[in-house]
């Protein structure tokens, strides 16, 4: 789950990290009544979650409070990549001196937390990255021992921080990573991190991703996932426990296992077709299940023809094709279904779709072929 | 011979008790597994499957009295890391770990303690490992595969299920079938299971199924360039797949262009790996060996 620039700030804040004043806006003339408190000049910055934020006009300096209110009017009615703002972050100005980048997230090779930094931060660091690796540097934290003072101070000399500001900054990445831990982050994210021309240390930005599987430990965030960014389709596959992913073709993949949609995808894609979308419906799907899925894929005005390929490990599949007649009763459609089912229970399966004069195919192959071959052909 | 699991593997059940625990258990039994013991704390002292197999309420006290020597865990996501801290500190040699969704923060502490400790740790997200005819420690099913000459090493679940099964309907059994999970932290990689099939006699190729995201599989590639003798065969899912799936500009930056279907397969292929483009090709390639 990804949260806000605003929510990632109240984390920092609550584990003593430094971030400019600022408040959250959710109209034009709180903004003004905000950046009046802080002093006049402040930035505006759209609360959505999406990169490139500051490139798509969603981060503005304004310098007087009815500028506030008159720029805030203008982006609380945009949209930023197709999502639509709602809240304006409003920050007092901060006089830069130097930009840093500073990231932390998971090494899943080696097990272990990566610290990463470099001097030059600011929108370009996977520029940076890509034409001058030297300047990114990164410190393994095992997660046994912690993130130690001199490894924080090692950084601190790789990134030439001034020598007055290293206390400072260790004391950042400690409570940084305490606040990662803390919240099982697996990513965490300050760019710019700032040298102020106070020389101190402020949080620019904040950007935080909490591990899924741990939401249970954290009821605080449960009701505050933001599905602004979610399209209708993608809440209705979520409600039902399905992994689903709206693409551009027109051959609508139904697959149990996240591998095998995938595969089954690029052997549409290797035979000349389109995936209208990737759909895992999981291990040991129920008929209803399968109905539900299918009734997104359908919904889908692209979608020409239908590809079910399963392999029965935990899901059986007379269970599979229990759902899909259950479909074909309750939804009108022509569109052609072609079917493939091996393993548990296959012969069941097999049996109720050939009584349906449903479709069906022995290979993944085969069954890829006639769903491609069925999707050139124009609709009636 | 094979890998892992075979014979000679004397096995537990943490999570016997359970929905996904009894069904299993039932299956790997039939299969012909030498099931010795189950552990369900609260349930020490029952008899299941048929009042074959004896519960314990810990691993313990169940390696103590059977003498196990490898431990499959159904225990849901929660409690999973712990059931698996148990089984390394029970001194339980090789973990299975089928359960999924277990924290990362968790797994990051487990892939330490187990390495530190010797444990072989399979999973979390794993459908487990076969070696046919007869050694079932997991979830897959027994009847898409037979014994052969193929070692299979997959990060998938289902699409290792296609792939053994492909096999075997183009006339190629398998020594074993590992499949290592799908989690982004998990305990044995690529390189650990290729390197037990380059030591393996009964194995003579072997196949390397995995997918987008993470670095095992370009790390693989570089390993069968430097060590392995063996003829490979890999298939990458997700070259259709549309890049979106990032964590942010920290994962860009360590993952620094890799990670992807092409980049996955161009490093293979640069490791003399033969790539097939779908599942079923990859019988096919084999003949042509």
């Amino acid at each position: 789950m990804k949260l806000h620039e605003y929510q990632s700030k109240e984390i920092f804040t609550h584990h003593q990290i430094p971030i400019p004043r600022g408040k959250l806006a959710s109209t034009p003339e709180e903004a003004k009544l905000i950046a009046e408190e802080l002093g006049g000049s402040v930035v505006l910055k759209a609360q959505v979650l999406t990169g490139g934020r500051g490139k798509a006009g969603g981060i503005r300096l304004v310098r007087s409070p009815e500028e506030a209110e008159e720029e805030a009017s203008k982006i609380l009615g945009e949209r930023i990549k197709e999502i639509p703002v709602r809240r304006i972050l409003v920050e007092e100005a901060v006089n830069i001196q130097q930009e840093i980048y500073f990231g932390m997230t998971i090494d899943r090779e080696n097990g272990e937390t990566l610290l990463i930094a470099s001097a030059e931060g600011g929108v370009d660091i996977e520029v940076i990255a890509k034409s001058t690796p030297e300047k990114i540097f990164m410190v393994h934290i095992n997660p046994l021992h912690g993130l130690r003072d001199y490894q924080a101070r090692n950084l601190a000399t790789e990134i030439e921080i001034p020598r007055a500001l290293w206390r400072a900054f260790i004391s950042l990445a400690q409570n940084l990573y305490n606040a990662y831990q803390e919240i099982d982050a697996t990513l965490l994210e300050i760019n710019p991190l700032v040298i102020t021309d106070r020389q101190r240390l402020i949080a620019l930005d904040g950007k935080i991703t909490i591990d899924d599987n741990a939401l249970f430990r954290h009821p605080e965030f449960l009701d505050k996932r933001d599905l602004s960014a979610e399209t209708s389709a993608e809440s209705e596959a979520r409600k039902f426990g399905l992994a689903y992913v709206k693409l551009n073709g027109n051959i609508g993949c139904l697959v149990n296992g996240a591998g095998l949609a995938m595969a089954t995808m690029d052997i549409i894609q290797h035979k000349g077709g389109q995936p209208a979308n990737f759909l895992d419906i999981g291990g040991g799907a129920s008929a209803d299940k399968v109905t539900a899925a299918l009734r997104i894929i359908l919904a889908d005005p692209q979608v020409k023809t239908v590809l079910i390929n399963i392999f029965g490990g935990i899901t059986r599949c007379d269970e599979v094709a229990q759902g899909i007649l259950q479909t074909l009763e309750a939804v009108q459609t022509e569109i052609p279904f072609i079917i493939r089912l091996v393993g548990t229970n296959e012969k069941e399966g097999q049996k109720i779709l050939a009584d349906a004069h449903l479709q069906t195919a022995q290979s993944l192959q085969a069954a890829a072929e006639k769903a491609v071959e069925l999707s050139r052909e124009p609709v009636l | 011979m094979s890998i892992l699991v075979s014979e000679q593997t004397r096995l537990i059940i943490q999570g016997i008790t359970g929905h996904e625990g009894s069904f299993h258990a039932e299956q790997m039994l039939s299969y012909g597994t030498n099931i010795v013991a189950g552990v369900t704390p609260g349930k020490g002292g029952e008899w299941v499957l048929g009042g074959k197999v004896p519960v314990f309420d810990t691993v313990r006290s169940a390696v103590e009295v059977t003498g196990a020597n490898a431990s499959i865990i159904f225990v849901p996501s929660r409690f999973a890391g712990d059931a698996i801290l148990e089984a390394v500190d029970a001194d339980i040699s090789l973990i299975v770990c089928i359960t999924e969704g277990i924290p990362v923060k968790g797994m990051l502490e487990i892939k330490q303690i187990a390495h530190q400790e010797n444990t072989i740790l399979i999973g979390p997200n794993s459908p487990g490992l076969i070696t046919p005819p007869r050694t079932k420690v997991g979830i897959i099913p027994g009847n898409i595969t037979k014994t052969g000459t193929v070692g299979v090493v997959s990060r998938s679940g289902t699409l290792t299920y296609e792939v053994v099964y492909a096999l075997k309907q183009a006339g190629f059994g398998t020594s074993t079938c590992v499949g290592i999970g799908g989690d982004p932290v998990i305990g044995a990689n690529f390189i650990d299971i290729l390197s037990h099939f380059e030591g393996d006699p009964q194995t003579e190729t072997i196949v390397l199924i995995g997918e987008i995201g993470g670095q095992d599989e370009e790390k693989a590639a570089e390993y069968i360039t430097n060590y392995l003798t063996k003829p490979v065969i890999g298939f990458i899912a997700g070259l259709s797949a549309p890049p979106g799936k990032r964590m942010g500009h920290a994962g860009a930056i360590i993952e620094a262009g890799s990670g992807t279907a092409k980049a996955k397969i161009t490093a293979l292929k640069n490791a003399g790996v033969q790539v097939a483009s779908y599942p079923e090709e990859i019988p096919t390639i084999l003949e042509s060996l």
